[in-house]
Formats: C-alpha cells, sequence, structure tokens
C-alpha cells in the first residue's frame, strides 16, 4: 500500500525540499543517505566557511518562518571568530495561524533538516545546536529524538560527524504553549527557561542569542534548504523562483478549497493558479472573497488584488507580506466582521503583556469587535478601529502588535461593507 | 518526588543537554513532561522542578501562568483540544466546538465530573490545511465533523 500523506500533492508542484516526502521509510537515516543524504554536508566540509555562506546568498534563500530575510546575510552577521561558543537554534515552534508546513519536514524528512544544520554549523563554526518544537507537537518531538537519535548511532551527529573528524551536538527542546515564542527572542528567553518576552534589539541573536551566545537561528524549512542549495549549487535554487526571491517554499492552503494542502511551489507562482489549479477551486463555484496570504498577520488580499505572482517583493509592493506561507482562502460567504474579531481573538490571547501598545490595544480592538459581532457597534467603532490599530504599529519590542494591527486595519479599509451591514443590522452567512 | 523511570532517563538527558551552568533552560520542558505524569503543576511539583533546576520556586512559579499548555489543576484523562483559528473557523472550528461541548456538557476548561474529559478552545495548533482540527492529549485528528467527534468520545468512553 501507498504511504498516506497528509494530501495527495499536485503536479504543479515543484519539489526539492519535499521530494522525498513520498518515499517508504523517508524518515530514516538509511533512506535519507541512498537518496543524495549528506552530499552536500561533505561537499560543504570541503568549502570555507565564506564560501558556504556565498553559497547561501546566492541561493537568494529568504527566511521561512515570516520575516523573508535573506538567509546568507543573517549567517554572515553571525561573528564565526567570537571567543564565545556559537549555538544554532531552530525555530520549530510553527504557531502562526494558517501555517502547517514545519509538521511535514520533521516527520517525513527530519535528516534533511540535520544536515542543513550540520552546514550552518560549519559556517558559523558551531559545535551545538537546539531544535526549539511546539509543545502541542509532541509526536514531532519523539519523532525528531528518534532521528537524532539514529543520526548518533550511525556517526551522523556527536564527535566525528560523517567520518569527518568534525564534532556537533543536536537536541530538542519543547516550548508548552505560546504564539508569542515564535518570536525569535521570545523563543531565546524560553529556551533558557523563562517566560517568552521578547528582547531589545540590538543587540540581535547573531551577536548575543541564548546564554548571551552569538546564536543562528533560522525557521525549519529554512534549514531544510540548505542542503539542496549547498549539494546543486545556489544560482540553481536561486533559478526556481524570481529574482531576490529564490527558490521553491511549502505553500500552506487552507480555507476554502476542494483540496487543501501544502504544496511545494515556486517562488512567483500565480496566486490563482495555486487556488484554482493546485487546491482545486473554491467549492461549490463559489466566488472568491479574499485571501490571507502568508499567516494571519498578513493584510489581507481582497479578489481583485489576487491575480499576482506570490512572491516576497510584489506582495511587499501591494502592502502585504509572503510571510509564513500560510495561505487562506475565502469565499463570498465569509463575514468579515466574525473573521477579523477571530483573528484579534487570538493576538489578545497571545499578547505577552510585555509592551502597553499591544497589551491594551489587542484587548480593545477585541471588544470593539466582538460588540460590533454582536450587533452593538457604532457607526465611530469603524474608524476607531483603523485608528487605535493604526497606533500599535511600530510601538511595540516584538512584531506581535503589528500582527494584531495590520490584518484589521486591512479589513476594516477593504471591507467596510462588512462592517456598515452589520450597523444595519444584517448579518451574512458563514 | 520521583518519576517512571522513563521519565527519570529523560529528565537526566535534558539536564546535560544546555551549557553548564544553564539547568534553568529545562524548567518547561520538564514542567510539561512531568505534568502529563502528575496530573497538573502542583505546589510539590514546583518544588521538585526547582531543586532538580538549581533555581528558585518563584522562577519555575513565573512560567506556569504564562505557558498555555501548564495547568495549575488537573485537566481530564482525555483533554479535548478544539481548534477554532480562522482556518478552521472557515471549515466549521466554532460548531464543531459547540457540538463537543454539548456532548461532554462542560466548557472551556472544565473536567466531567467523572474526571474524564475535558476540553479546551484552542489558538492554531498547525493543521490549517486539513481543517477542521482536534488535538486529544498529544494526538491530531484531521478533518474533524460533529459526528466524528462524537465517535471518538465514545469510543474513547468504552476504552474505559
Amino acid at each position: 500500500m501507498a504511504k498516506q500523506l497528509f494530501n495527495q500533492p499536485s503536479p504543479l508542484e515543484t519539489m526539492v525540499l519535499s521530494k522525498r516526502f513520498a518515499l517508504e521509510g523517508s524518515e530514516t537515516l538509511d533512506v535519507y543517505l541512498k537518496n543524495d543524504g549528506f552530499k552536500a554536508f561533505l561537499k560543504a566540509k570541503e568549502m570555507t566557511p565564506e564560501a558556504i555562506i556565498d553559497e547561501v546568498k546566492a541561493s537568494a534563500l529568504r527566511g521561512r518562518g515570516g520575516a523573508g530575510f535573506p538567509t546568507g546575510l543573517k549567517w554572515s552577521f553571525v561573528p564565526r571568530t567570537s571567543p564565545k561558543p556559537r549555538v544554532i537554534v531552530v525555530n520549530a515552534d510553527e504557531s502562526e495561524p494558517g501555517t502547517c508546513k514545519d509538521r511535514l519536514l520533521i516527520e517525513y524528512d527530519p535528516h534533511q533538516m540535520i544536515e542543513g544544520i550540520l552546514i550552518a554549523g560549519l559556517a558559523v563554526d558551531a559545535h551545538v545546536g537546539y531544535v526549539y518544537i511546539r509543545g502541542e507537537y509532541r509526536y514531532l518531538i519523539e519523532k525528531m529524538d528518534r532521528a537524532i537519535a539514529e543520526a548518533y548511532s550511525k556517526g551522523y551527529l556527536g564527535n566525528n560527524v560523517a567520518g569527518t573528524g568534525w564534532k556537533f551536538d543536536l537536541y530538542t527542546h519543547s516550548g508548552a504553549g505560546a504564539y508569542e515564542c515564535g518570536e525569535e527572542t521570545a523563543l531565546l528567553d524560553s529556551l533558557e527557561g523563562k517566560r517568552g518576552i521578547p528582547r531589545m534589539k540590538p543587540p540581535f541573536p547573531a551577536v548575543a542569542g541564548a546564554w548571551g551566545l552569538p546564536t543562528l537561528l533560522n525557521n525549519v524549512e529554512t534549514f531544510s534548504a540548505i542542503p539542496p542549495i549547498i549539494r546543486d549549487g545556489g544560482a540553481a535554487f536561486a533559478a526556481l523562483g524570481t529574482p531576490k526571491n529564490g527558490g521553491t517554499r511549502l505553500v500552506c492552503i487552507s480555507g476554502h478549497v476542494n483540496k487543501p494542502g501544502v504544496y511545494e511551489l515556486p517562488l512567483g507562482f500565480p496566486m490563482m493558479k495555486a487556488i484554482d489549479e493546485v487546491a482545486g477551486g473554491i467549492p461549490g463555484g463559489r466566488k472568491l472573497k479574499a485571501v490571507v496570504p502568508g499567516g494571519s498577520s498578513c493584510p489581507i488580499l481582497t479578489a481583485s488584488e489576487c491575480d499576482i505572482p506570490m512572491d516576497y517583493d510584489t506582495l511587499a509592493k501591494i502592502g502585504s507580506m509572503l510571510g509564513s506561507g500560510g495561505m487562506v482562502v475565502l469565499d463570498e460567504t465569509t463575514d468579515m466582521v466574525r473573521f477579523a474579531l477571530r483573528i484579534m481573538r487570538f493576538y489578545q490571547h497571545e499578547s505577552c503583556g510585555w509592551c502597553i501598545p499591544c497589551r491594551e490595544g489587542t484587548t480593545w480592538l477585541r471588544k470593539i469587535l466582538q460588540r460590533f459581532y454582536e450587533g452593538h457597534g457604532r457607526r465611530e467603532d469603524i474608524s476607531l478601529l483603523g485608528e487605535l490599530s493604526k497606533n500599535m504599529l511600530g510601538r511595540t519590542f516584538c512584531a506581535l502588535g503589528d500582527a494584531a494591527a495590520m490584518p484589521t486595519i486591512s479589513i476594516v479599509e477593504k471591507f467596510t461593507e462588512d462592517f456598515e451591514r452589520y450597523l444595519a443590522r444584517e448579518t451574512v452567512a458563514v | 518526588m520521583t518519576f517512571s523511570p522513563q521519565l527519570e532517563e529523560i529528565f537526566a538527558k535534558m539536564l546535560q543537554q544546555y551549557p553548564e551552568g544553564r539547568t534553568r533552560s529545562a524548567v518547561v520542558p520538564m514542567l510539561i513532561y512531568a505534568q502529563d505524569e502528575v496530573g497538573s503543576v502542583n505546589r510539590e511539583l514546583i518544588e521538585e522542578v526547582a531543586r532538580r533546576c538549581k533555581v528558585t520556586p518563584l522562577q519555575v512559579d513565573e512560567v506556569v501562568g504564562y505557558y498555555s499548555m501548564l495547568h495549575r489543576k488537573p485537566m481530564g484523562k482525555y483533554h479535548v483540544q478544539v481548534c477554532t483559528n480562522i482556518s478552521c473557523l472557515l471549515v466549521g472550528g466554532e460548531e464543531l466546538y459547540e457540538s463537543a461541548k454539548k456532548k461532554l456538557g462542560i466548557g472551556h476548561k472544565q473536567v466531567t465530573a467523572d474526571g474524564q474529559f475535558s476540553l479546551e478552545e484552542v489558538e492554531c495548533m498547525g493543521a490549517c490545511s486539513w481543517a477542521p482540527a482536534v488535538e486529544i492529549n498529544y494526538d491530531f485528528h484531521h478533518f474533524v465533523t460533529p459526528e466524528k467527534l462524537n465517535q471518538l468520545i465514545d469510543s474513547l468512553k468504552r476504552a474505559q
């Protein structure tokens, strides 16, 4: 019997990171080694750290966690010659609403990520790494622990990685439920055994991260993209995408589509084609109303804005973001007041309370949206929602405040008629 | 306070894996693993984790209120977590949560009288493309309908 995947692959995918997913035993080191595994590490071992970083820069890989920062540049900030030991941290705290891709990378191909971590270790001269996995993913922590144990037992972690005499230790670390810990500095505080509170930057984690040590921190998918980049060259990976937006990424399509799923698509893939062809279109022939392009933090797009290629720069140009790859499709029946309220309930619940504009802002936005949803909205609330949100922008230590404000501003501005309808005491169906 | 041999083994490794003198790092993972065995984060557990991680009980106590998966009171033997965040909302997550409330006769973070089930409306748990999603203890269930959840709950009741 063929392996049961989370969802059937689409023929329109470009499988680079996910190419082993469907193989029986893809999570084992043996299958990994038989299918290109550790070729990249052995190649990197012969390269200088500068050459490794240059190759990553050439790939135009940008962080897959959400911020989209160029990965090679981030690596170059880590002071390789610091007298303090360097630390690698993997952000597997996947919790941006709409995002469910890192699960697959850990479940189906943990050794690809391990190899990416090891190559990063070579690049910044680090010898220890921690995979911070959200507590809800206990089964994945167990899978990751098994993969790490297998790598140790067969000599791909430990004192003599792949027979090269080079040393690297890797461990998992469980979170315990906090969206805020996906933010890199809060994650580091959490890793240190504290409440996950964001830190003032600078210093950036590259200089003073976990336990004050220089720390290289990337998302699961970012590390998983490293082996193919080193193996086949940065230029080959870059060529899959569009200029400055290299490679492929795992796009999580959810909401009102016939075939929701995680699909690996090249950067620059047309958004409408992703919805209509990859994800099988909207059920019942209903019309598209809106798209959340990359997790709930991103400003929402109206149907007329969706005829675009999906890359970081195009999304930025129209005032949104590609974010974490969580694409949520909303059909014409969606009530945007209810949708905005659910988003705000989330951010209010997850605000760590450290910065007042975020703690108070999310609380008040939720109250206003709640009263609107319950039919007690006032006309001035519409502008109040926008004003309040705009006053949160850029006024907090981390991006959670912005993440709550941005979708709200866009929903209120682009779907004012849904709010108007509530004032007229008439609701749309969900 | 002692734990099962399996847990003791996990904890022994955990305390070794951080840089020297950084055993505070084990506080959160130790709490959540221990909670699974003890049932809740009580005073005794806080003091035990503090002793093992070489921190003050207050330093342990202060994280308990922060992390949503840590509970000061025992949850049910089966902790039913229903996601209602956006991807689940669009395909019936709230209706699923309402139906779970009815089926179990309890609300958010409440426990049934026999201590067998507890319910929690949770935030996104990373199952967006297979929504609506439910996690019972650490087991994910995808594309869950009210009927499927009712059957699941019934089968867990029968298994007792």
